[in-house]
């Protein structure tokens, strides 16, 4: 009997295998998908200073820890992205009231001024990025979105842009639990 | 050997350079030491490349800030852990040891011991089936008996003439 | 026109396999001749439907017919001649196209060479043949159709990846597909044995062949890819771990495990059981890799276009050709009997160790390779699996492989003697220690582990040389006397020699580019000099030049040492327009015993230039090693018994006086 099991073994060992295989295929499954690793941790230490040419004030570290729920949103006026996400993310900031901060990556100032008179501008604040900033916030490209708490804990982090039912689905919710 | 897939379809991975001259630490130990650290580095963008062969903007940021912490004093592991904060164990190419881990580092190990543990039995089986002899076949007396003579022929032939084994080669 | 015969060749290549892999297998089941004897012309047939196809498809490429999409998206009329018949190759479809003709190819031999082979063995191998073909003509047909049409045509083609616009390129992926459907030869007689439960001596010896013809090809395959890696993408690697070059690593190790059972099998009928085990698992990890590479599953460097019914398809393949084998495997295994019994310390006991270290280190590659997925699927984690890992897994297991490697061939059948074996290494011992004492010397700092390791190199470089020496009693015996004796020597004994020692001497090239690799980058104006390892490198400066379809900068370098003229280095930095994308030609120049590596980068727009300047010390080793071990392989293949293949299926089990033949 020890023997017969024993000459299984390669099959059992491939169906298991095959098993993952399977699961590795099914169309929910983004291969390239990388889950966060901030969430429920405090803000990073960082303190970016404004775009020039724009009215908002910069964005650091200590804006964020004061008692409120903010959205904290990187972009760029060279990511198409953020371009589609960008009409979403202005709705849902009028809606909500919730206060969304910008931190602009790696762009032009004069083409993110462009950029945001073009689209419409509903950030409060806006932080100037050189790169480091998005290091910090373990952010792996933009767009990226963060939900933080009145603590300064980030409670959600969305990468990829916010469009869709995605807002419904995982933003809302997020935002209605921590603004009872 | 990347090729294979390439024949298939579109490498995204450019073949451009990495690392670029203004980066480099003028003080070569250290660089050394960022050189080394780069490497075991995952490019968050990239398909498994490392920080150190990556051109993405990105693995660029990654390089400086390896660099100006390892210039503000950083240990190597203090620069790593600083990114698993940032990016999960994700960004390390060589994964921690840790509960989800065990079976990939200890893998190869139990494959080893278990293969190891086969040939044993194997060996022992075979040893009882030369010993069992009662319940043997004509043919695997045969076998026995030839198995059994050898060692002495073995014996006799190996130690002098060792340039010249028993059979013919 | 062209396109729509293609098509109906694949089509009725389809249902000639479909034929092939039915009436043979009932023929052989009833014990009917008739119906067996129909395999041969099958096989032969589906060889002349498929290659026409491939003929049409390559027809299609050189006359840049748009109207095809598999030729509008993956050529250009401006495209070099050379790189039009590849580019038939250089996609999904074609390339799958390629597949399927190697495999009617191997199928064709075994109908019109295997006239000695037992009809209902032969109707038997032919029939598993024609099945997996029928899974591969199916696949393509269903989702990989290279013949399709699109209207309206575009004007002219996308192109193909300049990467692969390249001699080296070229080649690679026939002679890896040659490894990977070679391996199906393994697979379809371990198959047929399973049926017939029944496994000889003889089988091994027509297995042996097929698989060493494929080994060669894998190898030189593989060697070939590495090759163009190291001297294409401008990094002065040649191995990255990379999950692609991994799935084609696997069946190399396993395939080398077989190569040295078969033996067993073949010489002592020992290890049957395990020996058909290792065919089914050799070709399933080539059918794997094929999977892994096309599904999408895993991300690796090379994305390319997945599509997930593309994999979804590959899956169920999977699933019949290797749940079905491994099933046939446990049901039917048991009934193959025992064969030849042997002590630990044997020939047969060197292949075992051989077969369990491969196959460990096999089994690593397949956890790393995978288990990002399983710990993905596990708690959605995600984790890198990068070269730091295998440096730390693969190489322990291979630091023993390469030792008892000098043993094996030394010690006799069925009994050895350990003693006598470690004292005709004397001279090993001795060689290894002056290697590892000449690396010790020649290197600043004491590298202690790179010294040992150069020293187990040199251990199995001697060891195979001298088992050699002593068969033809070199230095014993009147050399006239040693010439006849190595004259007489069968050639696979020459063969193992061989690849033994080209094993060696790729180790040892592998243990240099891995250890003692410099890299410079500097930003360099015309005029200027940099000095990597002694040499002198001048920037004499960058001039623009045209090729037929790119545009490049190239970049001058005169190499001095010491004031005396070595080499001028002239790296590209190529455009090609039509798919906007940049490539880097590396200008290497080698010693033999390094190579200097220049690349040229980008312009400051003030003058200075990116200039990397690699010193890879005994990197041209690595693939002077592999090309040694593929002659090796072919030496091999030219032995005599191996050619006519089996001799007389009713000796059952030849005796261990006769003639040992050494991978």
């Amino acid at each position: 009997m020890t023997q017969r099991l024993f000459f299984l073994l390669p099959l059992l060992i491939f169906a298991v295998l095959a098993g993952y295989f399977l699961w590795g295929l099914s169309p929910d499954r983004d291969p390239q998908a990388l889950p966060s690793a901030m969430i429920d941790r405090p803000t990073p230490e960082f303190d970016l200073p404004p775009v020039p040419g724009l009215p908002q004030p910069g964005l650091a570290s200590a804006d964020l820890a004061q008692g409120e729920v903010v959205m904290v949103n990187f972009f760029a006026s060279w990511c198409v992205p953020c371009r589609a996400e960008h009409p979403y993310l202005t709705e849902l900031a009028e809606r909500s009231g919730v206060p969304l901060y910008g931190i602009n990556h790696r762009d032009k100032p004069e083409a993110a001024v462009a950029w945001l008179e073009e689209l419409g501008n509903p950030y409060r604040r806006i932080g100037a990025d050189s790169g480091r900033g998005a290091v910090e916030w373990g952010v792996s490209g933009v767009p990226e979105t963060f939900i933080l708490d009145g603590e300064g804990r980030i409670r959600y982090h969305h990468r990829g842009p916010l469009v869709g039912d995605l807002i419904e689905k995982e933003v809302e919710p997020m935002l209605r639990a921590l603004r009872p | 050997m990347r090729a294979l897939a390439v024949v298939l379809a579109l490498l995204i991975g450019m073949p451009a350079v990495a690392l670029e001259p203004d980066e480099i630490l003028p003080d070569p130990v250290l660089e050394q030491r960022a050189r080394e650290l780069s490497k075991e580095i995952r490019c968050v963008v990239c398909q498994n490349e490392s920080i150190d062969s990556s051109n993405a903007d990105i693995a660029r940021e990654v390089r400086l800030l390896v660099r100006e912490r390892l210039v503000a004093g950083d240990s190597d592991q203090q620069v790593l852990d600083y990114l698993v904060a940032r990016y999960g164990d994700f960004v390390l190419l060589r994964p921690p040891v840790k509960p989800g881990t065990y079976l990939l580092w200890f893998g190869p190990g139990i494959v080893l011991l278990f293969g190891l543990a086969a040939v044993f039995f194997f060996f022992r089986r075979q040893r009882a089936a030369a010993t069992g002899a009662a319940s043997l076949s004509a043919e695997e007396e045969a076998r026995l008996a030839r198995l059994l003579d050898d060692p002495d022929a073995a014996q006799n032939n190996q130690p002098t003439a060792p340039a010249e084994p028993k059979e013919r080669r | 026109m062209i396109a729509e015969l293609g098509h109906f060749a694949l089509i009725l290549a389809l249902l000639t396999a479909l034929v092939q892999g039915s009436l043979p297998m009932i023929g052989a089941a009833r014990g009917d001749a008739a119906w067996m004897a129909l395999a041969r012309p099958a096989a032969v047939l589906q060889l002349v439907l498929v290659a026409l196809a491939f003929a049409a498809l390559t027809y299609l490429y050189v006359v840049s017919d748009f109207t095809v999409i598999n030729v509008a998206e993956n050529s250009h009329s401006a495209k070099p001649m050379l790189y039009k018949v590849t580019g038939v190759w250089g996609n999904h479809e074609g390339s799958m196209l390629l597949w399927i003709l190697i495999l009617a190819l191997f199928g064709s031999m075994v109908a019109l060479f295997g006239a000695n082979l037992p009809p209902s063995l032969r109707a038997r191998v032919l029939g598993v043949q024609a099945w997996i073909g029928i899974g591969f003509l199916l696949f393509t047909l269903l989702t990989s159709n290279p013949f399709l049409r699109v209207f309206p045509a575009p004007a002219d083609g996308r192109d193909l990846n300049p990467l692969l616009q390249d001699p080296g390129l070229a080649f690679h992926p026939p002679m890896l597909y040659a490894g990977y459907v070679g391996f199906s030869m393994a697979f379809s007689f371990a198959i047929a044995a399973l049926i017939e439960g029944k496994l000889d001596a003889a089988w091994a010896r027509w297995v042996r062949p097929w698989t060493l013809l494929a080994w060669v090809f894998l190898t030189g395959g593989i060697a070939l890819g590495s090759w163009w890696a190291y001297y294409e993408l401008g990094w002065g690697g040649w191995w990255f771990w990379d999950p692609v070059e991994n799935v084609s690593f696997m069946p190399w190790l396993l395939g080398t495990a077989l190569l040295h059972s078969a033996i067993v099998v073949e010489k002592r009928d020992a290890l049957k059981v395990w020996t058909v085990l290792l065919a089914i698992l050799t070709f399933s990890l080539s059918l794997i890799g094929t999977f892994i590479v096309r599904s999408g599953l895993l991300t690796s460097v090379h994305a390319f276009a997945t599509d997930p019914e593309r994999g979804l398809f590959i899956l169920i393949l999977l699933l019949i050709t290797i749940g079905g084998s491994l099933l046939l495997f446990a049901l039917r295994a048991p009934v193959l009997k025992p064969g030849g019994l042997f002590a630990p310390i044997s020939r047969e006991g060197g292949m075992v160790i051989n077969n369990l270290f491969l196959a460990a280190a096999c089994a690593t590659v397949l956890l790393g390779t995978l288990y990002p997925l399983f710990l993905e699927a596990v708690d959605g984690s995600k984790v890198s699996v990068g070269p730091p890992f295998f440096n730390a897994t693969f190489v322990p297991l291979m630091v023993p492989l390469i030792f008892f490697m000098a043993l094996g061939p030394l010690m006799p059948w069925k009994r050895a003697d350990l003693a006598g074996v470690f004292a005709r290494l004397k001279l090993a011992a001795l060689g290894a220690l002056a290697a590892a004492g000449l690396t010790l010397y020649l290197r600043e700092g004491w590298p202690v582990l790179p010294a040992a390791a150069m020293g187990l190199a040199a251990w199995l470089f001697v060891a195979s040389l001298v088992e050699w020496g002593g068969r033809i009693k070199l230095f014993r015996a009147p050399l006239s006397d040693s010439w006849r004796r190595a004259r007489s020597l069968p050639r696979a004994a020459h063969g193992m020699t061989l690849a033994h020692a080209g094993m060696a001497i790729a180790v040892a090239g592998m243990i240099g580019a891995s250890v003692w690799n410099l890299e410079e980058v500097r930003n360099l104006r015309p005029g200027e000099s940099m000095q990597v390892a002694g040499y002198d490198y001048r920037f004499d400066g960058v001039e623009q030049i045209e090729g037929p379809n790119y545009l490049a900068d190239r970049a001058r370098f005169t190499v001095t040492r010491e004031g005396r003229p070595v080499a001028v280095l002239t790296p590209e930095k190529r455009l090609y327009p039509v798919q906007n994308m940049p490539t880097t030609e590396a200008a290497i120049h080698t010693t033999g015993v390094s190579d200097l590596y220049a690349v040229i980068g980008d312009s400051d727009g003030r003058g200075g230039w990116t200039v990397r300047i690699f010193h890879e010390p005994l990197v041209p080793w690595i693939w002077l090693g592999c090309l040694v071990m593929v002659l090796g392989g072919l030496v091999s293949l030219s032995d005599r018994r191996l050619r006519i293949g089996a001799p007389k299926r009713a000796k059952a089990r030849p005796d261990a006086a006769q003639e040992p033949i050494p991978a």
